[in-house]
């Protein structure tokens, strides 16, 4: 049985006084168990709709989602979700954002701490405890985003594009990063992008979608070996998969601008 | 041509220059006012000269009467404030937030906003007389709808991002409420409290028009009847000078109570 198992997820959207939207059009998809799965797709084409629909935030018009074989309804700590705009709090400091999930859980202050003390050493901001997110980089800021959703230990991690505002060298380090935490901890990953270079890099599969209304086109397994590091990016391997993925985009973005 | 010249727009200029100019704004105001006065081209009684002012600023000090017009006055202002703050501040956020609530109070201060206080005043006193309670009425009224406003869009102008994160970390929509909607839109409220604050200075003039026997607004009404310029620019600076001090504190209480926010 796989994780995350979504049946002809269907989104129609109904604006008023426009025509109505497809926005996705009968999707399944499995996720398996950590696994690092990207869904990679022009804009517009939905991907992000789908990812609001696994964390609950939204609902499908119709079709099923089960996590665990257990029915979605709406949004819960055990689906964490980073997201693409800067959404720490900024009234409280690092480590309270980090400490904000286990806190509402009711765990201790003591083991709240705890756990993001470790967490925040992991993302490498150790020494930053104590600042507010107004003093941080944007890089930084996602570094806490990414802590802050791991805290609550998550059965399935989704993030919406988190470093699409980061310019190319900071994107580049917190792939890295994101990599080397993940090695360790093995969550499931359900990751959203429109860069194919950041999609290959990260996923063990890749799900390229269509452009408007969004389905999977194909699923493509990434069978380069891990850890992956910048040599990666050069790789023979790595070319040829992006040959394949930016093939398979062209289309779709050729019939999204004839649109 | 050169960007970087003091008179492009959006261009940094020494602190120096920034002083400097203020000081001589203020400098030319001064000077023209004793021109005219000390020049012999206004009467007396048309525009008091500066000495005249000081010294029926401290002849009033002296006898006390400027300090019980100006606790007059601040009493009815803080009390007016205090009373549209309490309401505004938790209606407004639920009202930027809330469909439900902007349906039911939008039509109000819709139309409430367009009224201009001194028209209500008739109404005010044969409902609720010419005593104290008539006066902060004003300030109430002149208050409350205009930050009932101003605070809802603080409140919907909170990041959706913001919300939908809070859900996906473990919130219930109440915990949502308390612990992300209302810390969020505090530094707007601040904000919009500040500036709020400075427009009831302005109805305190309208306030004491009728039927007041002590406070600034009255003391400077009062004087137009004998011609006391000087009185009335002594109310008019201490309303200034009592209005620039309540901004001074919300800007350090701002800092102080919200210092992860960037500065207004």
């Amino acid at each position: 049985m796989p994780h995350l198992d979504l049946q002809d997820v269907t989104v129609r959207f109904a604006p008023k006084r426009k025509p109505e939207v497809l926005a996705l059009d009968r999707v399944s998809l499995a996720v398996e168990d950590n696994m690092f799965s990207v869904i990679v797709g022009p804009s517009g084409c939905g991907k992000s709709t789908l990812l609001r629909l696994v964390a609950g935030l939204q609902e499908p018009t119709s079709g099923r989602m089960l996590l665990d074989g257990a029915p979605i309804v709406g949004p819960s700590a055990e689906r964490g979700m980073v997201f693409q705009s800067y959404t720490l709090f900024p009234w409280l400091t690092v480590r309270d954002n980090v400490m904000f999930g286990p806190k509402l859980k009711g765990q201790s202050a003591a083991e709240a701490g705890r756990i993001a003390d470790e967490l925040i050493a992991q993302v490498g901001l150790r020494g930053f405890e104590k600042s507010y997110p107004k003093e941080l980089s944007g890089g930084m800021r996602q570094r806490v985003a990414l802590a802050r959703a791991l805290a609550n230990d998550p059965r399935i991690l989704l993030m919406d594009e988190p470093f699409g505002a980061l310019d190319s060298q900071t994107r580049q380090l917190m792939q890295e990063l994101l990599l080397s935490i993940w090695q360790k901890h093995r969550k499931t990953v359900l990751f959203i992008t429109h860069d194919i270079d950041e999609a290959i890099f990260l996923g063990d599969v890749v799900h390229v979608m269509t452009a408007r209304p969004g389905r999977i086109k194909k699923s493509i397994p990434i069978d380069i070996l891990r850890p992956r590091g910048i040599d990666t990016l050069t790789s023979e391997a790595f070319m040829s998969l992006k040959r394949q993925v930016l093939g398979l985009m062209h289309e779709e973005a050729v019939i999204a601008d004839r649109g | 041509m050169a960007i970087r010249s003091v008179l492009a727009p959006k261009v940094e200029i020494p602190r120096s220059l920034y002083l400097g100019l203020g000081a001589a704004s203020v400098a030319v105001i001064l000077a023209l006012w004793c021109l005219l006065t000390y020049g012999g081209i206004t009467p007396p009684d048309f525009l008091a000269a500066p000495h005249l002012v000081v010294e029926a600023g401290i002849h009033r000090l002296s006898t006390g009467s400027l300090i019980d017009d100006t606790e007059a006055s601040l009493t009815v202002i803080l009390a007016g404030f205090f009373f549209a703050s309490i309401l505004s501040v938790p209606l407004g956020i639920l009202m930027g937030s809330f469909k439900v609530v902007e349906a039911l109070i939008e039509p109000i201060t819709g139309f409430m906003r367009y009224i201009p206080v001194s028209a209500l005043i008739p109404l005010l006193i044969l409902w609720i007389g010419i005593g104290v309670e008539e006066k902060i009425m004003v300030i109430f009224l002149g208050t409350f709808f205009q930050q009932l406003i101003l605070i809802s869009d603080v409140s919907a102008r909170v990041s959706k991002d913001l919300i939908d994160c809070s859900y996906t970390l473990g919130a219930s929509r109440r915990q949502v409420i308390w612990r992300v909607l209302l810390p969020a839109c505090m530094p707007g409220v601040m904000d919009n409290l500040r500036v709020t604050m400075g427009w009831a200075w302005t109805y305190l003039v309208v306030a004491e028009l009728v039927a007041a026997n002590s406070g600034l607004g009255y003391m400077i009404l009062n004087a137009m009847r004998g011609l006391f310029t000087d009185v009335i620019l002594l109310g008019v600076f201490t309303i200034g000078i009592l209005g620039l001090i309540t901004d001074m504190i919300f800007k350090f209480a701002r800092r102080w109570l919200l210092p992860w926010s960037a500065e207004f």
